[in-house]
This record gives C-alpha cells, structure tokens and sequence, in this order.
C-alpha cells in the first residue's frame, strides 16, 4: 500500500540528519550555508542572516549557483522543517555530503529569540522590472536592494560614460552622478549612445538624464555640469560607493586618482584609443592606485586623445560595459573584482590580455595614510606644468 | 628571438607592425635591438642615459619588469614582451 504523505515525510526525516535552532544558530557566520527553501511571500517576513533564498521547487535548478561545493556545511529550514526535510534528501542525492535540516523551522527559530533579517520589500513593479537579477543566485533580491542602495560617480557622459549610464540605470542603482560640462555634438554621436540626434546642443548630463530615467525612473540622476578641478572634486566624489572613470585626460585621471585614495573609494577605470583598451580597478589600500601603475604620464606626444587619433565607435561600448560589470560585482560582492590586474583588449586582433599590477611600496600616494595627502599635491605629478602647456 | 607588442602610439615607429621579433637576453637587449631595427622607437623607450623611459611600462609575460630586474631581467625564447603606455581618451 502506499505511505500517506505524513508516513511518507516521517519516513523521509527518519533518514535525513536534523539539527536544533540552537545548535543552528551556534553555526552562524561559521562558514556554513543556510538556505531557506521556503516561499517568497513566506521570506518576507524574515529570516535568517545571511541564508540563501531558494524555494523549494526551484532546489535543483539553483543550489549549484547558491553552494557550488558539494561538501560544504548546509543547513536547511522551511517554516516548520517538513519540506526543509524533503529538500535535505534532495540535496543527498544531488551528492551534498553534509547536510540537515533544522526542526521546527523558522517558527521555532524566531520563537526563541534569534536574530533575523526582514528583507525590505520591493515593490511589485521592481520585482518585475529587476525578475532575471532575482534569478541570478549571486545578485538575488539582496544584491538587487544593494544596487537601490547604491551611489555610483560617474565621471563623463561621453563615449564610456554612454554605456556605463545606459546599463548601471537598467541595473537599478539607485544614485548616480554624472559630471559632464560638455554639451552634445554631432561628432560624439557616433559612439556616445546615449546622446541623440535632436539633443546636439544640449548640456550632455541633461540629455544623459533624460535617457537614464526614460530606461529607468527609479534612478536618482545627480547632476554636476562641471569640469572636475581640485577646487571641486573632494566635495563631489565624497559619499559616492564607486567612481567609473571614463575621462579623457591624464591631470584628471592623476587628480581622481589622488582624491579617490584620500576618501578610500573604489575607481573602475578604463581608457580607449583606435582599436585599444585598457580597464582596471584600483581599490585603495587593498590594491595598487592608478600611479602604481603609471608613475608618470607619457609626454603628449605618446598620448593622443580620442579627439586627435580617432577611435573605433563600437570600443567604448565594449570598455565601458566592462566596467559597468565591474560596478555591479563591487556592489553585490560577487566575483573576482579586476583589482591588481589590468585588462588589455586589442579590437583588431580580438584579443585579450592580462598583466599584472602591483602595489608601489613607494607610491607617492597610496604608500602614505589618506589624512597625509594634502590638498596641495592632488593631481601632481613630475613635469606638471610643461605637460598641461604641451597638452594646450 | 622573443616577440615585443608593440602599442598602438609606437606602430608609426615599426612601419605598422603590431608586433615584432627582437633578439637578447635581457629586457634592455632585446629592447635595445629593436631600437636598432627601428630607429624611431628609441628615443620613446629610452631616457637619456639608457634607462626605460618612466612613462613605459615593460611587461614581461603578465610582469611588470619593474619588480623583476628591470632592464636586466633575463628573456628567453618564448617569453613575449609587452610595451604598455598609459592612455587617457575616454
């Protein structure tokens, strides 16, 4: 005769191990995956820190992206631990090692006291708008709200600027600065895409604004139609979680790089010429700065810009959403960041290379604490003023 | 013969080549004899008293040459040398 389904669970429990909420709760932030396999509507209301969120219809479709290692410590729950249960034996026969689940589930969990998270609801238009980020295990519902939360500087709405803005909006980060004081031009159009036809003439941070929120009205576009200077820039890059550096010249790039380290925030930087580009991310203090890897700029002549040499339309695409990618890993904290390597592409040969970059234990920079920099040398470099003057 | 890649603001300097074969047994010969084979590159390589320029970064393989030996570190056959200037257009 069949088993009913209680006879069917209880016999399921019977050879599946379980663990208590205390002991559970013992485990936390011991390197062990929790993951909780109940509803969406269910989670809600809370649970646990730190588990991972996966109904238990899509358990085998998703436990790889959530706990790749197969001998990794997982504890299961569910409301009351009858389908964590049935989700602990799936997870044996997918070959987990060590597994359990927890009795009385959540309830109990919350019952006796323990700390847990109630994620803070997006609304059911963002749950839409943002669905294949949900599906993603390394961005998920958190890492969404991490992106809302999020500020990011742009620096630029030209031809790496345009993509960056265009997915990063898309992407749902919630604030982001865009310092531009160009207005747009019918030679920018051929790579600047987020500039059009009937805006030339038009401050590009208002024309990057308009397409911004026509993509995405969450998106909170601050605007700076300003050329960065050392007057201005502590003030402005203050407070932003990210900085994309999409500019075109080198005193800008030094300067960025100076007050980034000071204020200890993340630049993912690329630069374009012809059919080349060049992307990396420099993290202060935990990986080289832009002069580590470039003590000194290259005398003007060895330094064309885009406007002077030309560049391929389509390069800035490519580059700059490498660096919006690299944006949205900082934020969610997933992956590898592109910290202490420098990525190489080269269009015409279709290649890649990688170098690496380390940390100059005589950086002017970053080989001092943040509070030693002064004003004074922010974007200095040797040969300064005879560089700008042969610049023009 | 190790092979240097050449970055795009040097090809005026090598008729185009975006890479080219150069002889030695350190960064500075090798480097050194394709300043011989191409004249123009010498001056954007090396300063006056025959050290790398230091706006030119030298990778050997995926290493700065910098925390190798500088222009002294030994290149072997299959070793490629990349010549890596900063650039700025965005």
């Amino acid at each position: 005769m069949s088993p009913s389904g209680a006879e069917y669970i209880r016999k399921i429990k019977s050879e599946i191990a379980e663990v208590d909420p205390t002991d559970a709760h013992e485990l936390v932030g011991n390197g062990v995956a929790f993951v909780d396999v109940r509803e969406s509507d269910e989670v809600a209301r809370g649970h646990v820190p730190g588990a991972a969120l996966i109904p238990r219809g899509f358990l085998e479709s998703r436990i790889d992206g959530a706990v790749p290692d197969r001998s990794q410590h997982v504890v299961l729950y569910c409301a009351s631990g009858q389908r964590s249960a049935l989700a602990a034996k799936t997870l044996e026969e997918l070959g987990y090692e060590n597994v359990e689940s927890m009795t009385g589930g959540f309830t109990l969990w919350k019952d006796r006291g323990f700390e847990f998270d109630v994620p803070r609801n997006l609304s059911a238009e963002q749950r839409e708008r943002y669905s294949r980020h949900m599906l993603v295990p390394e961005i998920g519902p958190e890492g969404q709200q991490k992106l809302l939360d999020a500020k990011v500087l742009l620096l630029g709405a030209g031809g790496l600027g345009s993509p960056t803005a265009l997915y990063l909006s898309a992407a749902g980060v919630g604030t982001i600065g865009i310092v531009d004081d160009d207005v747009v031009d019918l030679s920018n159009l051929q790579r600047q895409v987020i500039h059009t036809t009937d805006r030339i003439g038009t401050p590009k941070v208002d024309s990057a604004q308009a397409t911004m929120n026509a993509i995405n009205p969450d998106v909170n576009v601050v605007k700076y139609e300003t050329r960065l200077d050392s007057s201005n820039i502590m003030e402005i890059i203050e407070g932003y979680d990210v900085i994309v550096d999409g500019v075109d010249n080198f005193p800008t790039r030094y300067l960025l790089n100076d007050a980034s380290v000071r204020l200890k925030i993340p630049v993912v930087s690329a630069s374009i010429l012809g059919f080349d580009g060049q992307l990396s991310v420099f993290a202060p203090y935990e990986g080289p700065c832009y002069r580590c890897l470039y003590p000194v700029p290259p005398p003007a002549e060895l330094a064309p810009s885009c406007g002077a040499n030309g560049v391929l339309g389509v390069l800035p695409g490519t580059m700059g959403l490498l660096q919006a990618t690299e944006v949205v890993k900082l934020i969610v904290g997933a992956g590898e960041p592109l910290i202490g390597r420098l990525l190489l592409y080269e269009a015409l040969g279709a290649t890649f290379t990688e170098l690496k970059v380390r940390r100059d234990p005589d950086c002017p920079i970053c080989s001092r604490e943040p509070d030693e920099i002064s004003d004074d040398e922010m974007g200095v470099f040797p040969d300064y003023d005879a560089f700008c003057a042969a610049a023009g | 013969m190790a092979v240097v890649r050449i970055p795009p603001v040097l090809r005026a300097s090598t008729g185009g080549a975006k890479e080219v074969d150069a002889s030695g047994d350190n960064v500075g010969d090798v480097l050194r004899s394709l300043a011989q084979t191409h004249p123009d590159t010498e001056a954007q390589l090396f300063a006056e008293r025959g050290e790398l320029n230091r706006y030119v970064n030298v990778y050997l393989n995926d290493e700065d040459v910098r925390v190798l030996d500088g222009l002294d570190t030994p290149v072997g056959g299959s070793d490629v040398l990349v010549i890596l200037p900063a650039m700025a257009g965005g």
